[in-house]
């Protein structure tokens, strides 16, 4: 045996224990990483919600609950509609171009059933839940307020197909939840219309 | 010298059977090595105002985190169904619950208050210069784990204002580009703010944070005992040392500064039982009347507000109408308070050897910190929006005009540094022009613009207000 210390030896030992302890450490670091993410229980209780539609009059608003999430029903009236396009030149995206909602959502009203609108009342600023202020000239908004939904967090606003306006800090259109019609009644939210085979799942923006 | 050394070694005078067990220790464990050099021969420079006494207060609050925190935890229910609950039952139940709660809450406001005079003491007298950057990181990251567990902390008593703060604030992490979605679901554990949220909070509050907190405080003594402390003059006074090798300037940490800071203490101790017996919630400033309601995950209070020491950050974030801007220029309001060593390189430490305008410039910022502050308490309305983004720019040009001051500058570069900041305010101006409120724009213009005028033109014209007066080699008395 020499005496001598073989230093590429020991180079290479070191290196070696380096790169075979660090691999350890990040595998270990999974399950720990990994269990800060929803839970089967919190998946579970994210499954779909079904709302009665058939009661809701004209201008009403019905509220649920879905992934700890509110999604509100809004029930508009056709003239209400035809107002929609004038609100156009004042909003940030007008042709809902942001994957805010699901593609068979992407046209002027923002619904499968131009009258009703499913939406997840979140503001996309940081999270508040607007309020409902469809009389158009609210005093508490402005004389030129169309109709819409108002965040009275940080005053962003949107219209009545949930598109948000121009210069306030919400950069997005409230989203539209995944939705289907089991019946002319019944409407499933967290589920997509047969066969409209979207992969879509999220808006960028809860 | 002699009666001073007797003095410092008083543990030699005990004698007798205690003399015999100190000599056990140390040959065990460096308890009186750890002793002389941590404490009773760790030499403070002797000119110490009143603005040294916010270390060590800052040491003792953390103190009374840690205790009341461990005795609020033995009644506290972390759960989304029992919370609420459980702090109503520490109140009203619990034997001087109500005074252990009461001492954490407005414990954890004026901790906010002692740190920020104590890092306004650290801009006041340079003390993040060379070699003390290191300290000032230290420090900065103790602030940073602090705003953490404060918020955190937040959280745990389940009320309205609880839980609509900590879904405002991570919902922050959905802007970050691509993988926001995903890492705001494995902050909060579940689709938005639960019980699942509340749970790892609490263990985040009351073990890992703690934990942290403790090791960067270590860290930061460490840290000031190997360079020494700073002083209201800015001088180093290990430059001057006796033949013993002692600082000429210094004086033993103990008993002179112990003693000293009793005083500071006990005024301390007053303020805050005064405030915890006549007033815990200070007017919703301390406890937010929101608050009181149980937290509701359909319905927003009016007015989200966060707690007051997150005013002036609040403020900056919600001052830019556009999120992901608002969010980068919070965190860099943050981030460049780390970076001021290397930004203020001007070699004269102590604001009192600076020049007039320097002490007019440090005061101005301290007051629209306070500006800030105040704005992210107000609702959002555009006035308040328009005001809070020209008090973000007084805020940040603050940090241009410390780099500008580092050295004496021409006439010229001060005059095309005025320009450069107006066009570039007037640049941001521009690009989120907004006819409702433009007048209001045009007028709040002059604010960043006398500013600039006062703090760049001025020394143009007259350099003698930017002037370094001649620093003392030793420390004065003032």
């Amino acid at each position: 045996m020499s005496e001598e210390i073989d230093q590429s030896k020991r180079h290479f030992l070191t290196v070696a224990t380096v790169v075979v302890g660090s691999v350890g450490v990040v595998m270990a670091a999974v399950p720990f990483v990994s269990s800060m993410e929803p839970s089967a229980r919190a998946k579970s209780l994210g499954g779909p919600v079904d709302i009665d539609v058939s009661k809701i009059e004209s201008g009403g608003l019905v509220k649920a609950k879905w992934r700890l999430k509110p999604v509100w029903v809004v029930q508009r009236a056709p003239a209400v509609l035809a107002g929609l396009p004038k609100n156009d030149s004042f909003l940030r995206d007008p042709g809902s171009d942001q994957t805010q909602q699901p593609p068979y959502c992407k046209n002027a009203w923002r619904s499968i059933k131009p009258e009703l609108l499913v939406i997840v009342p979140i503001c996309t600023h940081l999270g508040c839940i607007p309020l409902y202020r469809p009389e158009p000239g609210d005093p508490n908004i402005s004389a030129s307020w169309p109709g819409g939904f108002f965040c009275p967090c940080h005053g962003s606003k949107y219209d009545l197909a949930a598109r948000v306006f121009q210069n306030v800090p919400a950069p997005l259109n409230l989203p539209v939840p995944v939705h289907r019609y089991l019946s002319d009644k019944v409407l499933r939210i967290g589920e997509n219309p047969v066969g409209s085979h979207s992969s879509w799942t999220s808006p960028e923006v809860w | 010298m002699s009666q001073d050394a007797k003095k410092r070694d008083y543990l030699d005078v005990t004698g007798g059977w205690l003399h015999t067990l100190r000599g056990w220790i140390d040959a065990r464990f460096p308890m009186s090595k750890l002793w002389n050099e941590q404490v009773a021969q760790y030499y403070a420079p002797k000119n110490f105002n009143f603005w040294y006494f916010f270390g060590s207060i800052a040491l003792l609050i953390l103190v009374n985190q840690i205790v009341t925190g461990i005795f609020l935890a033995m009644n506290y229910q972390p759960s989304a169904t029992e919370a609420f609950a459980s702090v109503q039952y520490i109140m009203r139940d619990v034997n001087w619950g109500w005074l252990i709660r009461y001492m954490h809450s407005v414990g954890a406001s004026l901790f906010f208050v002692v740190v920020y005079l104590h890092m306004l003491r650290g801009v006041i007298y340079g003390s993040y210069k060379k070699p003390r950057e290191l300290l000032w990181i230290f420090g900065m990251l103790i602030y940073v784990a602090l705003m953490g567990e404060a918020f955190m902390g937040y959280l745990l008593p389940w009320g309205q204002m609880s839980y609509w703060g900590a879904q405002v604030i991570t919902s922050l992490f959905g802007a970050v580009p691509g993988i926001g979605n995903g890492l705001e679901q494995w902050i909060r554990g579940d689709y938005a703010v639960s019980g699942i949220t509340l749970n790892r909070f609490f263990a985040l509050h009351v073990v890992a944070l703690p934990l942290v907190l403790v090791g960067l405080v270590l860290f930061h003594l460490i840290a000031l005992h190997e360079v020494g402390s700073n002083n209201p003059d800015g001088v180093e006074i290990k430059k001057h040392k006796g033949p013993d090798g002692i600082p000429l300037d210094g004086i033993p940490f103990h008993p002179y500064y112990t003693i000293k800071d009793i005083v500071g203490v006990t005024v301390f101790l007053a303020i805050f039982a005064a405030i915890i017996f006549f007033s815990p919630g200070l007017h919703g400033l301390f406890l937010e009347p929101a608050n009181f309601e149980p937290a509701n995950p359909l319905k927003t209070p009016v007015d989200i507000r966060p707690l007051w020491y997150f005013g002036p950050f609040y403020a900056i974030l919600r001052s830019i109408p556009n999120k992901l801007l608002g969010i980068s220029s919070m965190g860099l309001a943050i981030v460049i308070l780390f970076l001021l060593p290397w930004i203020d390189r001007n070699p004269v430490k102590s604001i009192r050897y600076r020049g007039p305008l320097y002490r007019v410039l440090v005061f101005v910022f301290a007051i629209t910190f306070i500006i800030l502050g105040y704005i992210g308490l107000q609702p959002a309305t555009p006035f308040w929006a328009q005001i809070g983004q020209r008090m973000e720019e007084l805020y940040f040009l603050f940090f241009v005009v410390s780099w500008i001051y580092t050295r004496p500058r021409s006439w010229v570069f001060l005059a095309l540094a005025f320009l450069a900041v107006m066009a570039v305010i007037t640049a941001f101006d521009w690009l989120g022009w907004d006819a409702a409120i433009a007048h209001l724009k045009i007028y709040s213009w002059l604010i960043p613009g006398i500013y600039s005028m006062i703090f760049l033109l001025l020394p143009a014209f007259f350099s003698k207000l930017v002037e370094p007066l001649p620093v003392p080699e030793r420390v004065t008395w003032k």
